[in-house]
C-alpha cells in the first residue's frame, strides 16, 4: 500500500514521557513508541481517552519535553534545535485542537487571531498585505470578509474549528496534528470539516496526524492507523489492514464497538470486552511485523497466535 | 488519501453564504465596551461624577493653591474661626446660622463676626475655607490613590504573570517572597517608611505600593496558571510566538476583568489607608490636606461643628463608591460575551 520510497517526514524513535515523574502520581503517557509518518499520507492515531494520542501530538510539537527518545522532523533532530531552528519547526508543523471554543482566545477578532500567525512569517509591518492575506486565508476556509472583524464567541462550532484551521494554514506549514477536530461538533458539520481537511491536503500536500477515537472517521481520513492503549502502540498498519484484518485483542474490541447504521447488522453486532490484564505480566513485548507494514506488540509466542488467528 | 474518491456529500442548504452570514453589526472593541458600558446606569453615573471630580481636581490647581488653602490670618483668627456653611440663600442649615455652645437660639455667626464674605462649605477651627481645604485634599488624596495603585498594577501584574509563566522554582520562590511581605504589617513598614523618608505623600505612596501589590500578583498568578494550560495558548506556542508577547496579547487581555476590578477596589482602598495614617500623625503632615487630615481635624469638632467632619467624609464616600460602581461596570463590559445590543 505505502510507496516504500516515499520520503518520511516524521520519525519517532522510542519515546517516553511521565508525567509527575518521582512524585506518588506519576502518569507514564507515553511508554516507549516508535513509529513514522511519511510525506503527504494522513497518519490515524486512534486509542481510549488518556492513552496518549494527544500527549504525542503535544511532544511532537515541543510542547512537552520527552524524557527519552528522538523525534526527527524532515531530517532533523527536534532535540538539538537552536532558537533559529525552532522557529523554522514552528512554521512547518502546526496544530489544530480538540475543542474549538477553547482554541481561540475570547478577546482577539477574528482577523488578529489569523494574523498571529502571519506576523510570525513577517507580515507585521505590512498591514495591507496582511489583510489581504486573512482574507484569502478565510476564503479558503470557506468563510468570508465580514467575519474577520468578529469575535469568537459569535461563530458557530464548525466556524471556529474552521477559523482554527485557518489559523495554523497562515504559517504555510508541511505537518498538521488535527488533534480530534471534530469530536466536538455534531455530525453535520463533522462531515463540512472532514472535507476541507482532505481539499486542503490535495491543495498544499500536507501531512497530517490526525487523532480521534471515532473509528469509522478515522478509517476514512488515514491512509495508516496507529492504535494506542495506556501510553503503548498496540498495532499500526495500514487503514484497510487494521480496519479489516485486526490482530491485537485492543483493535478487535474496538472495532466491536464501532455501531453500524444497519438495524439488522447492528442488532447482531457483539462487542468484545477487552482484558488488559496482560498487558501488565512483565513479559517483554515488542512491534512484530506480522504481515508486511502491519505491526503489532507482542511477545515472539502472541505474535505466531496473531498470525495463526489471521489464517 | 487516494482512497478517499467520493467526500460526503452535503444533503439541505446549497447556499453556503447565506448559513455563514452573522446579522450582527461589526463593532470595534472600544465602541463594543462603550455600548455595553452605557447600559449599566450606575456605571455611567459613576464614571461621569469621576470624571467631573478628577477635572475639577485637575482645574482648580491654579485656583485654589496648596498655599491659599493653607494660610490663615493669624491676627484675625476668632473673627473667622469656625464660620459654618453659608450659601446666601435662606436654605435651612446652610444659611450660616448656628447655635453656639451654651445657647439655645441660632444666631448667624457672619454677622455677629462681621465677615462680609460666604463660606459656601464654612471655616476649620483656624478660619481656613474648608471648600478650599477639601480641594486641594482631594487632590492631594487622589494623587496618592492613582499613583499608588499605577504601581501596584505594575509591580503586581508583572510579578503574577512572571510567576505564573515561568513556574516550577521560580514560581514556589516568588509566592515565599509574597508570603513574607503580607506577613508584615502594613503600620510597621509605614513606621520605619516615614523614619527613614520622613512623613510625606512619597513616603505613603511608596507604603501603599509595597504593601497592596501582593493581591494583585496573586490573582495575576492564579489567572496566568489556569490560562497557560488553554489551548489558544498552546496555539500561541505552536504558531511560535515569545513568552513576553503571549502575556501581552493573550493573558492579560483575559484577565483584563479582575484586573480592572482589583484596581477599582486599590484606589478606594488607597485613599482609606491614607486617610488611616494622616490620622495617625504617619501621613501628611500639617499644614498640607488630605481628605483623611481633614476628617482628623474635624473629628475633634464632631460634636458642635459637624460639617467640618461631614464635608470631607462624604466627599471620601463619594468617590470611593463611584470607583467601585465604575469597576463592576467595566469588568461586565470587558467582556466581548456579554451581550450587546
Amino acid at each position: 500500500m505505502q510507496n516504500p520510497d516515499a520520503k518520511k517526514l516524521v520519525e519517532i524513535k522510542d519515546l517516553n514521557l511521565t508525567f509527575n515523574a518521582g512524585k506518588s502520581n506519576a502518569t507514564k503517557a507515553i511508554d516507549e513508541i516508535s513509529f513514522d509518518i511519511y510525506e503527504g499520507e494522513t497518519f490515524g492515531l486512534v486509542g481510549e481517552s488518556g492513552s496518549g494520542k494527544t500527549t504525542i501530538g503535544r511532544t511532537i510539537l515541543k510542547l512537552y519535553d520527552q524524557d527519552s527518545g528522538t523525534i526527527t522532523f524532515d531530517g532533523q533532530d527536534l532535540g538539538q534545535l537552536k532558537k533559529q531552528g525552532m522557529k523554522d519547526f514552528r512554521k512547518q508543523a502546526q496544530m489544530i485542537f480538540q475543542d474549538p471554543q477553547a482554541s481561540l482566545n475570547g478577546r482577539l477578532r477574528v482577523e488578529d487571531i489569523i494574523g498571529e500567525g502571519l506576523d510570525q512569517v513577517g507580515y507585521s509591518k505590512k498591514r495591507a498585505e496582511r489583510e489581504a492575506k486573512v482574507l484569502e486565508l478565510l476564503k479558503l476556509v470557506g468563510l468570508n470578509k465580514d467575519h474577520a472583524s468578529r469575535y469568537p464567541h459569535e461563530f458557530s462550532g464548525g466556524q471556529k474549528q474552521r477559523i482554527g484551521i485557518a489559523r495554523a494554514l497562515a504559517v504555510q506549514p508541511k505537518f498538521i496534528i488535527a488533534d480530534e477536530p471534530i469530536s466536538a461538533l455534531d455530525v453535520s458539520v463533522q462531515a463540512q470539516v472532514v472535507n476541507l481537511l482532505a481539499d486542503l491536503q490535495k491543495q498544499n500536500k500536507l501531512t497530517y496526524l490526525f487523532i480521534a477515537h471515532d473509528l469509522a472517521m478515522v478509517k476514512y481520513i488515514s491512509d495508516r492507523i496507529g492504535v494506542m492503549h495506556w501510553g503503548k502502540l498496540v498495532e499500526l498498519g495500514t487503514a484497510d489492514e487494521v480496519y479489516n484484518h485486526p490482530l491485537h485483542p485492543y483493535t478487535k474490541s474496538l472495532l466491536s464497538a464501532v455501531p453500524e447504521p444497519d438495524p439488522i447488522v447492528e442488532k447482531q453486532r457483539v462487542i468484545k470486552p477487552y482484558d488488559a490484564s496482560f498487558e501488565k505480566d512483565g513479559q517483554e513485548r515488542k512491534m512484530v511485523e506480522v504481515e508486511p507494514g502491519h505491526f503489532v506488540l507482542a511477545t515472539p509466542a502472541e505474535a505466531e497466535q496473531y498470525k495463526a488467528e489471521q489464517k | 488519501m487516494e482512497e478517499v474518491q467520493n467526500e460526503f456529500s452535503l444533503v439541505g442548504i446549497e447556499d453556503k453564504s447565506a448559513s455563514e452570514n452573522i446579522v450582527k453589526p461589526a463593532l470595534s472593541t472600544w465602541q463594543s465596551v462603550w455600548c455595553r458600558l452605557r447600559k449599566n446606569k450606575l456605571a455611567v453615573v459613576s464614571l461621569i461624577f469621576l470624571v467631573l471630580v478628577m477635572l475639577y481636581a485637575l482645574i482648580s490647581v491654579p485656583v485654589v493653591s496648596q498655599n491659599s488653602a493653607n494660610d490663615f490670618n493669624t491676627n484675625a483668627g476668632s473673627k473667622y474661626k469656625n464660620l459654618p456653611p453659608k450659601s446666601g440663600l435662606p436654605i435651612p442649615g446652610w444659611d450660616g446660622k448656628t447655635t453656639t455652645p451654651g445657647s439655645v437660639d441660632a444666631t448667624d455667626v457672619y454677622e455677629k463676626n462681621g465677615v462680609d464674605q460666604n463660606y459656601l462649605l464654612g471655616t476649620d477651627n483656624l478660619g481656613r475655607s474648608v471648600a478650599k481645604r477639601v480641594t486641594v485634599g482631594l487632590r492631594i488624596s487622589l494623587f496618592i490613590a492613582i499613583v499608588a495603585t499605577a504601581i501596584d498594577l505594575l509591580i503586581g501584574v508583572s510579578y503574577g504573570l512572571v510567576s505564573g509563566w515561568l513556574g516550577g522554582w521560580v514560581d514556589t520562590t516568588m509566592q515565599r517572597v509574597i508570603e513574607v511581605i503580607s506577613a508584615i504589617p502594613n503600620l510597621v513598614v509605614v513606621t520605619l517608611l516615614a523614619m527613614l523618608f520622613g512623613s510625606s505623600i512619597w513616603s505613603i505612596i511608596l507604603a501603599i505600593a509595597l504593601t497592596s501589590w501582593t493581591g494583585m500578583a496573586r490573582q495575576v498568578r492564579n489567572l496566568t496558571l489556569t490560562y497557560k494550560e488553554r489551548d489558544f495558548v498552546l496555539a500561541a506556542k505552536t504558531l511560535g510566538e515569545s513568552g513576553p508577547k503571549i502575556a501581552l496579547k493573550h493573558l492579560v487581555p483575559n484577565m483584563s476583568g479582575t484586573i480592572i476590578v482589583q484596581i477599582m477596589m486599590t484606589i478606594p482602598a488607597a485613599i482609606m489607608f491614607e486617610a488611616v495614617l494622616s490620622a495617625i500623625n504617619l501621613g501628611v503632615k500639617a499644614p498640607t490636606a488630605s481628605l483623611g487630615t481633614l476628617i482628623t481635624d474635624g473629628q475633634n469638632m464632631l460634636q458642635y461643628y459637624p460639617y467640618q467632619i461631614l464635608i470631607p467624609s462624604i466627599v471620601l464616600v463619594l468617590v470611593s463608591l463611584a470607583f467601585i460602581l465604575l469597576g463592576d461596570g467595566l469588568r461586565d463590559a470587558f467582556d466581548p460575551k456579554m451581550a450587546d445590543e
